[in-house]
Parts: structure tokens; C-alpha cells; sequence
């Protein structure tokens, strides 16, 4: 492998990485901050994909699409708690389980009849045809570099609500310490309502820069699901800096390990075994991490709980 | 079994008023096919072909009224095996037509051959089928399953590449599109790689691409995979390197692709260009029906409507099976291929065709015929068969 294609593969690695952070900071704050376990959270991620592509292609212009999503997944994330996740915060996992999964599969079956079970097609964003060649024979397309810049800022702005607000303080009392925090007269339900719709926007907005690049199909937000999973547990659940260090950890580690794993194998097995070997090996490597990572800090690398500051 | 429609009966009162559902010289047909889930847009596509055949001959086959089972598979083998017996037995069936998928045609041919019942594929195709496992109440309409990808295989050895880099999912059928591409291309293969099946973006892949500058790439990528690999492709300017594909580049994925896929090419047994009387009638009263262009699902599927009405005529009804049999063998129809007959394995022996994705001039995208790779092509499996 060249210089050249390893930086090309770092930064594939790290667009995967950023599109699972923003999956997953959604995901990280409901069940670190509420207890709650949405499995629905990928669906969320679908919905911003569809409504990026369909409002889009009505008004022929990618942006206005992705601008138009936003408030609108917001409004979807926020009807979906009120109909439904807010009776399920006192239950136990097992509920939130089904009933999310219940969730997942009516939206996927909805969308399918709604748009087909084909993929859609998603209008080209403006101004973003271009690539940069960094390695001879080969553009790394423009809007990969700007669904990079776009994750870092939101992680930015992320850390400086969390971090420095009031309702950011708020937040991590809640994760920390709910009991006290409703205790000391703080509406924990209007704060974990803020939480979820603002969780659901953000993997709305995951989905609708993932268009371009990725299918938009029904069934796509759970491919993504299980990483961002893995990403919140990596990271320490309900820590937004434990997920932003874990979905970039991830998406390198899954980027170079498909691409060099297979060759590396070459070295001491025969060609046929080592590309199945490397192929079977290469899909199992965030998961090998994973268990490796958790067997030297089992509570992920920023736990929030029970001590330790969080973001 | 909620899933199950009766469509065609619906469709023939519609059409004939006087004539009843349940009329006791019909035949009856279960349609399996995959209508939910991420296959659902290729099960479609084949209820789609199949319905439109019956419609077009006033809902009878054979000038016997017919009636469907749709039958949606699900994907799940047991699920489909249930609802195929129930079909065969409850229903007492004549013909267990459709199938997308290999698995779901392994799952159900059991139980519909043990029932003395005529089982015809309009896409699945497995070897199993071909060779030694041949069976006389079983047809596959279509091809079979390794046939496209040696075709493209021929392909890219009839246009002198020396350099293929080969992009497959990490699965049976992956690794049976490779093998099958390998037949026939005897030139070098720089590199060969197996993706998993939930794969989400190809830029790692493409990048390889990329560094190992190949004459061409070969890609059997089915449905949303190979959306993403196209995007990814064209994105990092590779487009200049040819583009052969198997089941990426149809009329299935084609109005996701859009202008991506056009120039991509893909080895097929039909396309709507195709310029011969059945075809042109099929494309355009199936265009006007259901309003999106057909792939090579929904021709093979009209054409197994084709065929069960001429095997029909020629054997006079559904009573004597063994001359039902030997009118499929032989049954001529007007098939929207032009050239089809079936070999001595119940698979046919046809012409397969180098096509690639275009814009049409009505903004719709479609395949487009570019020339004929394999003339009367009997697949590899024939001789192995003896028929029982």
C-alpha cells in the first residue's frame, strides 16, 4: 500500500467514522441520558435519508432537500416520543426492545409503501461534483470531504452545548444523577423529550448527507444501528466524546481492515483462502476490537457512570 | 397467510363480467414471489410479468380461466415452504410459478414435485436443477444461475483485457458469479474481493480499484450494493475503466442509478430494445400497466405465461400429466427472447447479450441491447442430467 492510498483510506475511514458519530451521539445521549434503549434510532437515519431525497428531488435542489429534512425529522422524532417511547422510559429493557423494534418494522414497511422497496435516487448536491485527486487516477469526491467537515462541526457545536449551557448541564446531571436533578425541580420529561428530538435531528441528518454516497433503501438505518452500537459501548455509553473518538475508531479500523487485511493474509496463505479468510476476517474486525477494547475497560473508554466527569 | 391475494380471478371478472371465480374448468396457479423486503423489488417485477400475461389473453391460459395465488415468500424458506404446500395441497394447485431467489426454489421444490405438481422458475436458476438433479416436473424459464456471469466472462476475453479486477459479495452466489466469470475469461485477475453483504459504502474498494489500474472490472453487486458501488465509482472518476456487471445495472436499480449507470454494461438474456413483435407488445402494454420499465424478471416472467397457455393448448387441459409435461418441452410460443427452447434439463437454451444502462429519450433509464455474446448457450450443466 502506497502513502497515497493509505491517506485516501484514512479519510474513507474517517467519512464512515463521521456518519456513525452522528448516528450515534442521537443514540448515546437517549441511553446514557434516559436509560432507554432505541432500537428505533436507525430508523430515524432512514427517515432523513428519504426525506432528504424525496424533498429534494421536488424542489431539484439537494440542500433546500437536506434544510427541509431537518425540522421535519425533528417533528417526526418528537410525534414518535410523545406516541410512543415516553410510556416506555419507566419500563424495562426488554419493552423498550420490542416496542422499538415493533417501531422499525412499521416505518421500514411504511416507507416501502410509500416510496417501493427499490432504491431511490438521490439528486446530486450542487456544487459538489468535483473530487480532489490525491492519488493518481482517483478523485476523493468533494461532498466526502464536506460530510467530514460537517460531522466535525456538529461535534464542535455538540461539545459547546453539552459542555458550556445550561440545558447542556442539565443534561449531564440527568445522565449522572436523574433522581436528583427532578428533585431539584428540573421537568426531567421535557428535558429527555429535548434529548430524543434532538437525537432523532441529528440521525436525520446522518441519513440525509448519506444519500449521495450510500442506497437509500428501506432497511438501511440498520446496518448503521448495530455500528453505532458498537460505537456507544466502545465509547462509554452516554459520553458524546467516548462516541466521537469510538465512531472514528471504528470507521478506520473497519476502512483499513477491508482494504489490507485480504493482502496481508497473501503473505503466508494461499490466494483463494486469504481472500475468504480476509474477506470473513475483515467484517469481524470492529466486533474483535470491540471485545478487546471492553476486556481492558468494560465500561467503555470515557465511562460516564458511575464517576468521571462526562464530554 | 393473510399475504395471499386472488388476483387473477379478480382481474378476469373484471374484465369478462359473466364469468364467474370459481369456474370448474380454470386452472389455478400459485405465484411465488418475493414482495416484501429488500428482494421485493425484483418479486414485483415478476408478479408484475406474470399478471400482465394473463390479463393480455382476458385472464385465461390456454382458454382455460385462470386463477393466482400470489404468494409472497418472504425471503424465508420456511415460510415458503408452508405457504407452497398449502398451495399444492390445500389448494390443489396446477403450476407453482415465479421464485426470485435460488434458496426459496430449493426450499419448495420438494414439496411441489412430491405433489406431481409443474414447478417453473422465471429467475432462479440453481445448478442443482441442471445437472444430476434434474426433475421432470421441474422448469426453469429463465437461465441458469451461473450463465450471465460466464457470458461476461466471454465478454471480456472477446474484448482483449488482460488486466480483471473482480468485485463480489462474500456468499454462495458471489462466489459462483467469480467462478462463473473465470470460465470463460482466461486473462489475468489482479485481484479478487469478497465484501460482506451488509456493506454500506465501496470507497476502501474503490480506492483498490483505483491502485491497481485493471482493463476492466467485473461486479456482481445485486440491489442496494450495487447503488453504492456505482455512486462510489463514478464519484472517484473511475469511470473510464469498463464497467461489467451481473444483476447490478438493470431495470431494477436502473431508477436509483439514474444517470450514474449510464455507459455500465451488464450481460442479460433480454432487454426492453429488443425489436421482435412479442417484445415490443409486452414493453409497451406493461408500461402503460404499471408504469416503470421491465427488467429481464418480468420478461421471463410474461414469458412463463406464455408458455403454461401454449403447453395448455397443446395438451388440451391439466388432466393428463404426462402429455402436460411433454407439451412444456416442446410448447412453441411467441417468448419476448425471440430465439428460446428448452434443453434436455428442463433450462433453456438461448442467446445471452452484452447491454448497458441508458437514458432513453422519455427520461426514463432502461438496458439497451449492444451485441450478442453466446448463441444458444446449453449452460454447463446438461449433460449431467437424466431426466427420470
Amino acid at each position: 500500500m502506497t502513502l497515497q492510498l493509505l491517506l485516501v483510506q484514512l479519510l474513507n475511514g474517517a467519512q464512515l467514522g463521521i456518519i456513525l458519530f452522528l448516528v450515534a451521539a442521537g443514540l448515546t445521549l437517549v441511553f446514557g441520558v434516559m436509560n432507554f434503549i432505541n432500537l428505533a434510532h436507525g430508523v430515524q437515519y432512514m427517515i432523513g435519508a428519504y426525506l432528504t431525497a424525496a424533498i429534494g428531488a421536488w424542489a431539484g435542489s439537494f440542500w433546500i432537500g437536506l434544510l427541509l429534512a431537518l425540522p421535519t425529522c425533528l417533528a417526526i422524532g418528537l410525534l414518535l416520543e410523545f406516541l410512543v417511547f415516553r410510556h416506555l422510559y419507566d419500563r424495562n429493557h426488554l419493552d423498550q426492545v420490542l416496542v422499538s423494534f415493533g417501531v422499525i418494522l412499521t416505518i421500514e414497511e411504511g416507507m416501502r409503501a410509500l416510496f417501493g422497496s427499490a432504491p431511490l435516487n438521490v439528486p446530486r448536491p450542487e456544487g459538489m461534483d468535483g473530487g480532489v485527486m490525491i492519488m493518481p487516477g482517483l478523485l476523493f469526491p468533494t461532498f466526502r470531504l464536506a460530510i467530514i467537515a460537517a460531522g466535525l462541526m456538529v461535534a464542535g457545536l455538540l461539545w459547546l452545548v453539552v459542555d458550556r449551557t445550561r440545558v447542556g448541564m442539565r443534561i449531564r446531571a440527568g445522565a449522572t444523577h436523574p433522581a436528583i436533578v427532578a428533585v431539584l425541580g428540573v421537568d426531567i420529561r421535557h428535558l429527555f423529550m429535548l434529548v430524543f428530538g434532538f437525537g432523532a435531528m441529528l440521525a436525520g441528518f446522518a441519513g440525509g448527507m448519506a444519500g449521495p454516497v450510500l442506497a437509500v433503501q428501506p432497511g438501511m438505518g440498520d446496518s448503521v444501528l448495530i455500528l453505532a452500537f458498537v460505537v456507544i459501548v466502545i465509547g462509554g455509553v452516554g459520553s458524546i466524546r467516548g462516541a466521537f473518538v469510538a465512531a472514528l475508531l471504528v470507521g478506520v479500523v473497519d476502512t483499513l481492515g477491508r482494504a489490507s487485511i485480504p493482502d496481508l493474509l497473501r503473505l503466508f496463505m494461499a490466494p483463494p483462502d486469504a481472500r475468504q479468510t480476509g474477506g470473513a476476517l475483515a467484517s469481524m474486525l470492529v466486533y474483535i476490537a470491540m471485545s478487546v477494547i471492553l476486556a481492558f475497560r468494560p465500561a467503555g473508554l470515557f465511562p460516564v457512570r458511575p464517576t468521571g466527569p462526562m464530554a | 397467510m393473510q399475504r395471499r391475494m386472488v388476483l387473477g380471478g379478480v382481474a378476469a371478472t373484471a374484465l369478462l363480467p359473466s364469468v364467474g371465480r370459481a369456474q370448474p374448468a380454470g386452472v389455478k396457479i400459485a405465484l411465488v414471489s418475493t414482495l416484501s423486503g429488500p428482494g421485493a423489488a425484483l418479486g414485483n417485477q415478476i408478479r408484475d410479468g406474470w399478471l400482465l400475461g394473463v390479463k393480455l389473453r382476458d385472464g385465461k391460459l390456454g382458454g382455460l380461466t385462470a386463477e393466482t395465488l400470489v404468494i409472497d415468500d418472504e425471503l424465508k424458506p420456511d415460510s415458503a415452504v408452508t405457504k407452497a404446500t398449502a398451495a399444492v395441497e390445500r389448494d390443489k394447485v396446477d403450476f407453482v410459478a415465479g421464485v426470485v431467489f435460488s434458496n426459496i426454489m430449493q426450499a419448495i421444490a420438494r414439496p411441489v414435485v412430491e405433489s406431481e405438481t409443474f414447478l417453473i422458475s422465471a429467475n432462479a436458476g440453481p445448478s442443482t436443477f441442471a445437472g444430476k438433479g434434474c426433475n421432470p416436473y421441474i422448469f426453469v424459464a429463465s437461465y441458469q444461475n451461473d450463465q450471465p456471469h460466464a457470458a461476461m466472462g466471454q465478454v471480456a476475453q472477446d474484448e482483449g483485457y488482460k488486466r480483471v479486477f473482480i468485485l463480489v459479495p462474500n456468499y454462495q452466489a458471489g462466489k459462483d458469479s467469480a467462478a462463473g466469470f473465470k470460465s470463460r475469461y482466461k486473462g489475468e485477475v489482479v485481484d479478487e474481493v469478497y465484501v460482506p453483504l451488509n456493506q454500506m459504502d465501496f470507497s476502501a474498494e474503490v480506492a483498490k480499484i483505483a491502485a491497481a489500474k485493471p482493463d476492466a472490472l467485473f461486479a456482481f453487486m445485486p440491489g442496494g450494493l450495487g447503488i453504492n458501488l456505482v455512486r462510489a465509482y463514478r464519484q472517484a472518476g473511475l469511470g473510464h475503466i469498463p464497467f461489467l456487471s451481473c444483476f447490478t445495472v438493470d431495470e431494477s436499480t436502473l431508477p436509483a442509478h439514474g444517470d450514474a449507470a449510464v455507459g455500465l454494461f451488464t450481460t442479460s438474456t433480454w432487454a426492453p430494445d429488443f425489436n421482435n413483435e412479442a417484445s415490443r407488445k409486452f414493453v409497451s402494454a406493461f408500461e402503460d400497466t404499471y408504469g416503470y420499465v421491465p427488467g429481464s424478471y418480468a420478461a421471463h416472467a410474461y414469458d412463463v405465461a406464455s408458455l403454461v397457455d401454449a403447453a395448455l393448448k397443446q395438451a388440451g387441459g391439466t388432466a393428463d400429466k404426462a402429455k402436460l409435461r411433454a407439451a412444456l418441452e416442446t410448447a412453441s410460443f411467441a417468448s419476448v427472447r425471440g430465439n428460446f427452447r428448452f434443453g434436455p434439463n428442463h433450462f433453456p437454451v438461448e442467446d445471452f447479450y452484452l447491454c448497458k444502462g441508458v437514458k432513453r429519450p422519455d427520461g426514463k433509464f432502461a438496458t439497451a441491447t449492444v451485441r450478442k455474446v453466446l448463441s444458444n448457450d446449453p449452460g454447463a450443466y446438461t449433460a449431467e442430467c437424466r431426466m427420470g
